[in-house]
């Protein structure tokens, strides 16, 4: 098995770890959008506590969110790793350096921004998943059923003003993230064409930068709205 | 013109160095970058001083010599260009410009402006040739190769390997040098038989060297003085993962 572990731990290597989790991750984020989007909907959480328990039930999701947790970890782990590798390999950095010049800021950033959203997602787990995995959340009962009502722990959250706007700033890390991150993936893999590239490249700036972001910044914002009675 | 200029100058790989100061005041606009270092070298001899050290040689932008970072990128200020088809006129009368080597762990200073680039060398060495019996010319239709399949190889082949993907890139990665000489043989009848095993050598060798790894920011591309495109590296990394998962050397 030397040409798995070699490989693995090749600088081309290493970007395919990056990719591949990085590409999964991604994958993720739209599903917890759409699920996420029941917030939207005016009957008090129960069809977001319906969500919920659902995929904390679902042995099929269940399985899939120890890969999320463990495609996390690995993509931040390789990270440093590679930016250790990196920055090692120009010992002496330059006295001038003008690389706004050649690349987009993004591209030059994503360990940056990575850090950030290493920090966010700690955040949001405490606040979220810890409480709902292990903490002590209200219960709800609808049609006689039993429900924890995670959708009361999103009230109190997105009432407070500073942790929307936390929530909204690293969704903007999110969009410059992705923006550079999303089509690299597919070129650390060699998925280059004339026809698909441009596809690729469409989606990742504009549904991934943009879309998605926007639509979980909204999320915070909506609730901040409604629990003050603005909406 | 005159020009400040700010010169790294570095006695040899163990002695640090220092950005040092000169004024030029007759500098004409139609010289090159480098006829604008004669002038500076003919004033330091001169008065005696040590002239500065910089590599150059044809000095028609197709030898891949020249290596000076010019205030802050690879070549200078112009694309698609080496230092030596730079021009005085592309700077402004009392400009400063700070002038550094290279810089990367696989590419130390041997003296002022030069560095050791026979790193890229050892990568070509591990891999990038073609083994055929020398003997008498093949007939030139022997092997037909389409006319596009052939554009595309010529334009990997532009590669004069002066090392500006490396000096641009924020990682001092080589994945442009080592695509762009991956990719020129890869997708030829001639070069296809040795893909598999050329591309693991030389992504091999170019870790070895201590080479970064690749962002894509695409500085490389961009600095490249022959502009080679970023679909040679889509295609190494495609030769690469394509012969470790398939190729029969087991031990790596």
């Amino acid at each position: 098995m030397a040409w798995v572990t070699q490989t693995l731990s090749s600088s081309l290597g290493r970007k395919v770890i990056m990719s591949l989790t990085g590409l999964f991750l991604s994958t993720f984020l739209i599903v917890h959008m759409a699920g996420n989007l029941q917030l939207f909907k005016a009957d008090g959480g129960r069809a977001f506590n319906e969500y919920t328990y659902f995929m904390t039930h679902n042995p099929l999701i269940i399985t899939v969110s120890y890969l999320l947790y463990t495609s996390i970890l690995v993509h931040a782990l390789m990270a440093l790793v590679l930016t250790r590798h990196n920055s090692a390999s120009r010992p002496v950095k330059y006295a001038y350096s003008k690389p706004e010049a050649n690349s987009p800021w993004a591209s030059r950033n994503m360990g940056i921004l990575g850090t950030v959203l290493l920090v966010f997602i700690i955040i949001h787990m405490r606040t979220f998943w810890y409480e709902m995995h292990f903490g002590s959340v209200p219960m709800a009962e609808y049609d006689g059923k039993q429900y924890k009502d995670l959708y009361a722990v999103v009230k109190v959250a997105f009432a407070e003003w500073w942790y929307v706007l936390l929530y909204v700033l690293s969704m903007v890390a999110v969009g410059y993230h992705l923006a550079h991150g999303f089509q690299s993936g597919f070129q650390s893999l060699g998925v280059r064409h004339p026809k698909y590239t441009p596809i690729i490249e469409t989606v990742g700036r504009y549904f991934f930068a943009f879309i998605i972001p926007a639509a979980f910044a909204a999320m915070p914002i909506y609730v901040f709205l409604q629990v003050h009675g603005i909406l | 013109m005159k020009i400040n200029l700010k010169v790294w100058r570095q006695k040899n790989n163990n002695t640090p160095g220092k950005l040092v100061e000169y004024q030029l005041d007759n500098i004409s606009p139609d010289m090159s970058f480098l006829e604008m270092f004669d002038v500076l070298n003919g004033e330091l001899t001169k008065k005696g001083e040590e002239i500065v050290a910089f590599d150059h040689d044809c000095r028609e932008g197709i030898c891949g010599s020249c290596s000076m970072y010019i205030n802050g990128r690879a070549h200078g200020p112009q694309t698609g260009a080496t230092t030596c088809q730079l021009h005085m006129r592309s700077f402004n009368d009392g400009d400063t410009i700070v002038v550094e080597p290279w810089r990367a762990r696989a590419f130390p200073v041997i003296k002022d402006l030069i560095v050791d680039r026979s790193a890229f060398d050892r990568v070509i060495q591990a891999g990038g040739y073609v083994s055929v019996n020398t003997g008498s010319a093949r007939d030139a239709n022997e092997i037909l190769i389409p006319r596009t399949v052939a554009d595309e190889a010529m334009d990997a082949a532009a590669c004069i390997g002066c090392g500006a993907c490396v000096a641009a890139c924020k990682n001092a990665s080589a994945m442009l040098f080592v695509s762009a000489k991956v990719s020129q043989l890869a997708i030829l009848p001639q070069g296809k038989a040795e893909s598999q095993q050329r591309a693991e050598r030389m992504v091999a060798q170019m870790d070895a060297e201590g080479f970064g790894a690749c962002s894509f920011t695409g500085a490389c591309s961009v600095e490249c003085p022959k502009s080679i495109s970023l679909d040679h590296i889509a295609r190494m990394n495609r030769e690469y993962l394509g012969a470790k998962l398939t190729s029969d050397n087991v031990q790596g």
